[in-house]
């Protein structure tokens, strides 16, 4: 059997498959022993085949193992999830908002203030050490010159003072209420 | 005697693989990422050569991991996991370029293979390629490059068959064409890349490498 180049080239392909019959095979070598062309052709195919099987030419983006980790993670997650962790979530879930009320409950809900021309004190850290005397409406600064009745004075956490009806000196914390003011929401009176 | 092995292995052996499905199936469904790890690159690498695009590619794999996960039951042991996972992707991939072409006045036509038959290009001597090049990344790059510039038919059928090593059988499934086409795009994009990449060629990319002249980047 003889071979043509255009059968060659035709061929090429099943024969770095493998996929050629003992004859073919055979004329095909032939051809390849005396053809420089054809021989090109076929050097040239067999390095495409091979440099683009290596596995260095599969390139996957950075973190995408990573990232599939975690999509397969999630998707597996409601269903693994029973009784138990929906218990457990539902008992957080209450946590946070009964602790969110005890937190309204003590610190941000507004007593009733002691004078009608006071500012609520919202900005001012609920931490914060303050001073407060027994015939006085406000709480200061300690060092403020506005403190009334310096004689009878306490030394107390911004929380308590406001818990007792105390409202902030607008002069020596100014600055916490005006931050309340911008950091506030609106209904937050 | 064949001139390349076929018959390539599976990453993990199939009674590692079956008594993983068999686990997942039973509900340890930590199992799965185990069972679908060496595949990963591979899974990608079949979106990408469809949906051409980074993101996509990521976002389709993760995909046919998923329906991989849900369907694990219907998966049927006659063929090997890494194929029907492949399946699944190009099916993902496509349905995705579907969607995505749906906008488009144009109706999205299929592209058809060339007639008659390829004629090659470039006659120059071939040295042998050293594997070791594709430590380099601008090698790496062309060749993709070079892959990327394939129409999508002949694309499809290379990157599966010659570099996902499925056989021409799984490769013709997985695709949903003949072995009879996948022959002949698997030729004409061998030949084409070849062409593409000839040395002979003066150099397209190579000279865009700013190799020295007259030098091969290999």
């Amino acid at each position: 059997m003889v071979v043509n180049c255009e059968r060659i080239w035709q061929e090429i392909s099943n024969y770095l498959e493998g996929d050629v019959d003992e004859n073919l095979r055979t004329a095909m070598d032939a051809h390849f022993a005396e053809c420089n062309q054809c021989k090109s052709v076929l050097e040239g195919s067999r390095n495409v085949v091979q440099l683009y099987g290596d596995e260095r030419m599969i390139d996957v983006p950075l973190g995408f193992s990573y990232r599939l980790q975690r999509r397969l993670e999630e998707s597996a997650q409601p269903s693994r999830r029973g009784f138990l962790g929906w218990m457990v979530a539902a008992t957080a879930a209450a946590m946070v908002v009964g602790g969110f009320e005890i937190a309204r409950s003590s610190v941000f809900r507004s007593p009733a203030l002691r004078s009608e021309h006071s500012h609520p004190a919202r900005g001012v850290p609920p931490d914060m050490m303050v001073v407060v005397s027994t015939d006085g409406k406000l709480f200061h600064a300690s060092g403020c010159p506005f403190i009334h009745d310096k004689a009878h004075v306490r030394t107390i956490a911004a929380r308590e003072a406001l818990k007792e009806g105390y409202a902030p000196c607008v002069r020596c914390m100014k600055k916490y209420l005006q931050a309340g003011l911008s950091s506030a929401e609106p209904t937050a009176s | 005697m064949p001139e390349q092995d076929v018959s390539l292995k599976n990453p993990l052996d199939e009674t590692n693989e079956g008594s993983l499905i068999r686990r997942v199936c039973d509900g340890e469904h930590d199992a799965f990422y185990e069972l679908i790890r060496p595949y990963e690159r591979r899974v990608y690498a079949a979106a990408f050569a469809i949906t051409h695009n980074d993101a996509d590619a990521e976002d389709v794999a993760q995909e046919a991991m998923l329906k991989a996960f849900k369907n694990l039951r219907q998966f049927r042991a006659e063929s090997r996991f890494s194929t029907w996972l492949i399946q699944i992707t190009v099916n993902e991939a496509r349905m995705r370029r579907r969607r995505e072409h749906a906008h488009l006045v144009e109706p999205m036509v299929e592209q058809q293979d060339a007639e008659g038959n390829y004629v090659p290009r470039d006659f120059a001597d071939w040295r042998e390629i050293p594997s070791e090049t594709l430590e380099r990344r601008e090698i790496r790059e062309k060749l993709a490059e070079a892959l990327a510039s394939l129409g999508e038919i002949y694309r499809e059928v290379f990157v599966l068959r010659d570099m996902q090593h499925l056989s021409i059988e799984e490769t013709a499934k997985a695709l949903g064409i003949s072995t009879a086409s996948v022959k002949t795009r698997l030729l004409r994009a061998r030949l084409m890349l070849r062409d593409l990449l000839s040395p002979g060629l003066g150099g397209a990319w190579s000279t865009r490498l700013n190799f020295a002249k007259g030098t091969k980047p290999w």
